[in-house]
């Protein structure tokens, strides 16, 4: 029984309330930081990095957090995470780290980590809260990675860096910013269409 | 002349939210009716021209001097968000008649990226304090000019025959994928 719940949180994330396609959180960083699959990936675990550790972390102390400072106490402790991220990722994987840019500090006022602080890990066990944590995040990571791919393959014929048509033959648009308006647009307008059917 | 270009750059050529992709949640969330749009776009230039001088001070004359830059990202949220608070009990009772015009979006801020976004800019790009002063109020503009022209598209939008799937988010999304491009044409004036 216990396994089937934490099983069931995580497939919530991942599919019935992926923050991409169906809750529309975090649209910043989907946007910003998606012109290749790579770039997506990245930034999507980093985010799900962090919002595992905040989630277990404010459901350990729930307990002690006065309900008045709820707020600012979550995002002092998502802060922390996030600076524990950036500092790894330039250490690290400074390449990444250059073309993310701003969108890792950034990570700190995404709706998806202080939304699922408030409404998931402030009211459930450390153990669910973990799930919950890597369930949404791989959703998230799952949509980046997919509108990265889809922008970079249009855009430069690469997927991964790796070269399936010559490049001449891609629309730059895909990789500019309006092309990730686009194709988000037509991606989740497929998502509801799947999810209703 | 030099902040004159800066604020054309921030306004039009990266414009921040079609290029930049900051604030797309407030972008997509307040962008229904035109008169929000307004309250939204005045609070944003408020605390975001506030924030970044706040920002900054402590930026040189704190972290800096004591090393302790890798504080960044904890310090500036902390200070938006406080900041958020005060201007909010300020205004409720210096001007009551203000407050009741950007009540409602004050608390929405401290989740707007463009704030801690444009705050970490500035010291990026080692702008000095009235630079980065010229350059928050701009990008505060260029937000307000996207999401006005914005909202008076999806307020007729709202009035046309639009594909059963594409209803909502996707057409609102494909809509601001095309706004982008015309921004696009800007490029390059700067």
């Amino acid at each position: 029984m216990k396994q089937n719940r934490a099983l069931q949180t995580f497939f919530n994330g991942l599919i019935k309330e992926n923050p991409v396609f169906v809750l529309m959180l975090g649209m910043c960083p989907t946007l910003g930081t998606t012109s290749t699959a790579l770039n997506g990936l990245g930034m999507g675990l980093a985010t799900t990095f962090v919002l595992f550790c905040s989630n277990m972390a404010i459901s350990a102390l729930k307990q002690f957090i006065p309900d008045q400072v709820r707020i600012p106490a979550f995002i002092v402790i998502i802060a922390t995470f996030v600076t524990v991220v950036q500092m790894f990722m330039e250490a690290y994987l400074p390449a990444l780290y250059e073309s993310l840019g701003l969108f890792i500090p950034l990570i700190v006022v995404n709706c998806i980590v202080l939304g699922r602080a408030e409404s998931f890990a402030a009211k459930n066990s450390v153990g669910l809260s973990f799930f919950d944590g890597v369930g949404i995040g791989l959703g998230f990571t799952l949509g980046l990675t997919l509108l990265g791919a889809i922008r970079e393959l249009a855009g430069t014929g690469k997927l991964f860096s790796l070269t399936i048509y010559p490049e001449e033959y891609g629309a730059l648009i895909f990789v500019l910013a309006p092309g990730a308006f686009i194709v988000l647009g037509y991606l989740i307008a497929a998502f509801n269409k799947i999810r209703k059917a | 002349m030099e902040y004159f270009l800066l604020f054309i750059a921030a306004v039009f050529v990266n414009n921040v939210v079609l290029s930049q992709f900051l604030g797309i949640c407030p972008f997509m969330g307040v962008s229904k009716r035109l008169d929000t749009a307004f309250g939204m776009t005045a609070a944003v230039a408020f605390v975001i021209t506030i924030a970044t001088i706040v920002t900054f001070l402590v930026q040189t004359y704190l972290l800096v001097p004591f090393h302790l830059e890798f504080l960044q990202t904890i310090s500036f949220i902390l200070i938006i968000a406080a900041l958020v608070q005060m201007v909010e009990i300020i205004l409720k009772k210096v001007s009551p008649p203000l407050y009741q015009a950007l009540g409602v979006f004050l608390p929405l801020i401290t989740t707007n990226c463009a704030i801690l976004g444009v705050a970490i800019l500035v010291i990026q790009k080692e702008f000095n304090l009235l630079q980065s002063v010229v350059y928050a109020f701009s990008i505060a503009l260029g937000f307000g000019l996207a999401l006005i022209i914005f909202a008076a598209i999806r307020e007729q939008l709202a009035l046309t025959k639009i594909p059963e799937g594409m209803k909502g988010a996707p057409i609102a999304l494909i809509t601001a994928g095309i706004l982008a491009m015309a921004f696009m044409g800007f490029a390059g004036m700067v």
